[in-house]
């Protein structure tokens, strides 16, 4: 691939001319065949977000559904699906993919590296991953056999045991779901190692771990944690495939297994996998929040701390989705302990980017705006969290309405809006151009008004005793009025996104041309070109501080005087 | 359909319409005790809101940039941190979450390791796909989806004890009036107890998806006073209906499949996989709560459960009408 005559920006402007117009199998052959941590990077974002829009339809059509009592828009088969197909693809091929495809694009130019440690193992992550998506979608074609008609998964994304059962789940809907996880969770672990490895071994000259980025220092938390959660999920698959088709009854009721034994292994998994997800949004927000205040990073030891702490404390507390299925008192009581204890760490990071806020000068951009919303939906996330740590409350709202609300506001109102403002704040240094700052507003009160329409009054048929997972529901219960307001509010956000993606599209053609440093940052992606060569920086960097470009930008009052 | 609409959420937020399931309705203990542990935390994480969210607030608007301040150019003073600041932001909420911690692990051990009284009625719970069995030990009788107990004088208490398991996949029994929500786990047998207070209906429905029909898996609970519950255990009690009257329904009753799955006690119909029939008239409702018990229901139920319920087990029976009619009535003379 080196040996292409690829034009690029580290090329004169004048060999564009001379250099002959590729055509696209050359492109897409460059693509497919990339180790480059941009290319792989970009390309995790791109599937993520193709997968984004699919399951956010899926979302709406729920919505629509549940709009009125006893609706007949879908089956009750096709809406289980419709969840199932929802809550998976969501996990595992959104959030994940998005997540390492910022990683991948950002934690070598933040640490001044060349690329990955490892970058063939880094475009297979990335396959096997895509991979994995496509298996689950593929199921919809030919889940009961080529000759057959198709039928998704409609397990629900945790897939309680026994229900995964053959008994229950004939046709192999139900292995097309494994595969795909197990795909996905090979995916997963591969870029985990890469991350860990790249951050310990690749470090430029004079960035000891006490001066990494907090954004990079996240991502390794996150990926010790993969480590930790995905391998009993993988384990839990191949024990489930196993039950299928080769006779063992790990989760086989009916010959003697054990249902809880599957949710064990699954929220051992699941629970921690909750901040798989959202320790990158912290992630984005220790870099977007100082820089948009104008000051440093409130108390970077206590951030670290706290991350490394959210990391050990989330795998002792999977148990808090399991607070229903009969566990003794003393279990259940260590449980709430330990799921109240989180919300310490969780808060000294709410309260250090206050302090951060505090005295500084804030910019009220797209992305901060976005940041901002994320810091106040994050913080009223962490009480309905404490609400349903409470075992008691939890025997009452576990399994309604309230708990979707209750991560929703979690993964949409943190993370998504996190991943946004990362989009709006990257988004220049990837493609070299801005969003437009206009249309950015627009999405933020558009989605804001849509996302707290839809998961604020989601919160009140949960407490009136509505499940979850219902494909309808009865009239007299007075949910209606609630289900109806929800749907609008789904609505809302899927125009905001509309707007989003046209902005994307349009300011990568026609948005104004951003610099190296459109921001005025501290860290070292902003020291090279946008979008930056393939080599990244032409030296090696070396850094003396947390904030190399600060330094540059004030050689007279350098952030190294002070740490 | 405007009436419908304003009215319904009035009456679900206050609690007292027929159809409330509001977890803010208590009308049990271990449901009341959950009401007023929640409304410590909801009063402690409402006070973490505003203060919170009010200190974000105010830094948002007092250290906005201006552009047209005299030095908008210059960076503001650069603090790195504070340890005692740092200190005090954990010490305060580790001491919040010691007291919530606290408050909750007493209604744990209360609710769960409560003693039992030597008189509470026991009654066996058994989650199918998608409808509720119930069977009393101590008195011999099997229902189905309406499940009866005694209201529970506090001063003498009278609570029935549920013990719960199940015959395929998870369910999970939820009467937010009455107490939380209890999973029902093939393999595993778990308990709970509930003690209504006062006369009634209550409603709930499974918590735990359990395939198709999850959402048509309704639970009804009469909470009778004891000269009422002493009735209907008397009536539950009888053998089924013999009436002469009905004798074309009882044969097709008895010579399709329908006695497969469904019993109807001291008849050759000994099936286990269908609700009990001995006494379905009795019943207030068909197809686990989801529509009212009249022959129209009924006659259309049996002709194609997926009339109500696309997804229940139940294979329609392709009957002729004749048939139909006859076997609803059969069915319906089951008092």
């Amino acid at each position: 691939m080196a040996t292409q005559a690829t034009p690029n920006l580290s090329q004169p402007a004048g060999s564009e001319h001379t250099a002959p117009r590729r055509i696209w199998v050359e492109v897409l052959h460059d693509w497919v065949t990339t180790v480059d941590h941009k290319k792989i990077g970009l390309m995790y974002i791109g599937y993520a977000l193709v997968f984004l829009v699919i399951a956010g339809f899926e979302a709406l059509l729920m919505r629509v559904q549940l709009s009125l009592p006893n609706n007949h828009f879908v089956s009750p088969q096709v809406f289980n699906q419709l969840f199932t197909m929802h809550g998976t693809t969501m996990v595992f091929f959104v959030g994940m993919p998005i997540l390492f495809g910022f990683g991948n694009y950002l934690i070598p130019l933040m640490i001044g590296a060349r690329d990955m440690a490892f970058p063939r193992l880094n475009a297979f992550s990335f396959w096997i991953s895509a991979f994995g998506g496509l298996l689950l979608y593929f199921s919809y074609l030919g889940a009961s056999g080529l000759s057959g008609a198709g039928s998704a998964p409609d397990v629900g994304w945790w897939a309680y045991a026994p229900l995964t059962a053959r008994a229950f789940s004939p046709g192999h809907s139900t292995d097309y779901w494994t595969l795909a996880i197990l795909l996905s969770g090979i995916g997963t672990i591969g870029t985990a190692v890469n991350i860990v490895a790249t951050t310990i071994c690749m470090r430029c000259p004079g960035m000891k771990l006490n001066r990494m980025p907090l954004l990079v220092w996240l991502y390794l938390v996150m990926s010790c944690l993969v480590f930790v959660t995905i391998s009993p999920l993988t384990a839990a698959q191949i024990m489930l495939m196993l039950d299928r088709y080769l006779g063992s009854h790990f989760f086989d009721t009916q010959a003697g297994g054990s249902a809880v034994l599957w949710m064990h292994f699954f929220w051992i998994f699941g629970h921690p996998e909750v901040y798989v997800l959202v320790l990158p949004a912290f992630g984005f927000a220790n870099e977007i929040i100082p820089v948009f205040s104008r000051k440093a990073i409130f108390g970077y030891p206590a951030m670290v701390a706290a991350s490394v702490g959210i990391g050990f404390i989330s795998l002792s507390v999977w148990a808090h989705h399991m607070f229903t299925v009969g566990m003794t008192s003393g279990a259940n009581t260590f449980f709430t302990l330990a799921t109240m204890a989180i919300s310490v760490p969780t808060g000294i990071k709410i309260f250090n980017w206050l302090a951060t806020l505090w005295g500084g000068k804030i910019h009220f951009t797209a992305s901060m705006m976005f940041a901002i919303g994320f810091l106040f939906q994050f913080l009223i996330a962490g009480l309905t969290g404490i609400m349903l740590s409470v075992a008691p409350f939890d025997w009452q709202l576990g399994g309604s309405y309230f708990v979707v609300a209750h991560f929703h506001y979690v993964l949409v109102g943190a993370i998504l809006f996190m991943l946004f403002s990362a989009f709006y704040y990257w988004f220049p240094k990837m493609s070299g151009r801005m969003l437009s700052e206009k249309l950015g507003k627009w999405h933020f009160w558009l989605f804001l008004i849509g996302f707290h329409v839809t998961f604020d009054l989601m919160h009140i048929p949960g407490l009136e005793g509505m499940p979850r997972r219902i494909y309808t529901y009865e009239a007299d219960r007075g949910w209606m009025m609630w289900n109806m307001a929800i749907s609008c509010g789904a609505v809302i956000q899927t125009v905001a996104t509309l707007l989003f993606v046209y902005n994307m599209i349009w300011s990568y053609f026609k948005g104004p041309v951003a610099g190296p440093d459109p921001w005025d940052a501290w860290t070292l992606e902003w020291s090279t070109t946008s979008p930056p060569p393939q080599y990244n920086f032409a030296e090696t960097p070396t850094v003396e501080s947390r904030r190399p470009l600060w330094d540059l930008k004030h050689p007279l009052d350098p952030d190294s005087h002070y740490e | 359909m405007h009436q419908v609409w304003f009215s319904l959420p009035a009456q679900s937020l206050s609690g007292n319409g027929s159809g409330s399931t509001s977890i803010f309705a208590p009308a049990g203990s271990p449901a009341h005790s959950i009401f007023d542990l929640s409304m410590l935390v909801l009063a402690i994480c409402t006070a973490i809101f505003l203060t919170v969210g009010g200190l974000l607030l105010y830094v948002l608007v007092r250290y906005r940039h201006r552009a047209n301040d005299a030095n908008a150019a210059q960076e503001p003073p650069q603090i790195y941190g504070s340890t005692q600041i740092e200190l005090s932001w954990t010490v305060i909420p580790i001491l919040i979450v010691v007291m919530l911690f606290l408050a909750t692990a007493r209604i744990i051990f209360a609710t769960q390791d409560h003693p039992r009284p030597a008189d509470a009625l026991d009654v066996t719970v058994i989650g199918h796909q998608f409808w509720w069995e119930y069977r009393y030990p101590q008195l011999g009788i099997v229902t189905a989806n309406e499940l009866h107990v005694p209201v529970s004088d506090p001063h003498h208490p009278t609570p029935t004890y549920l013990t719960m398991s199940s015959a395929d996949t998870d369910h999970s029994f939820w009467v937010p009036r009455l107490a939380g929500k209890t999973d029902l786990i093939p393999n595993r047998i778990n308990t709970m107890w509930i003690d209504p207070q006062s006369a009634g209906l209550y409603l709930g429905q499974c918590a735990q998806y359990c395939g198709t029909q999850h959402a048509k898996m309704l639970l009804r609970v009469y909470a009778d006073s004891p000269a009422d519950f002493a009735a209907w255990v008397a009536s539950q009690q009888r053998p089924a209906v013999e009436d002469p009257s009905v004798a074309a329904g009882l044969a097709v009753f008895q010579h399709n499949a329908c006695i497969s799955c469904h019993t109807v006690a001291g008849t050759v119909a000994t099936g286990r996989f269908g609700p009990d029939l001995t006494h379905l008239a009795s019943r207030d409702t068909i197809a686990s709560g989801s529509v009212p018990n009249t022959p129209a229901n009924l006659r259309a139920f049996v002709q194609d459960p997926a009339n109500f319920k696309p997804g229940a087990l139940m294979p329609p029976m392709h009957l002729n009408d004749h048939d139909l009619d006859a076997v609803t009535a059969y069915l319906m003379s089951l008092k």
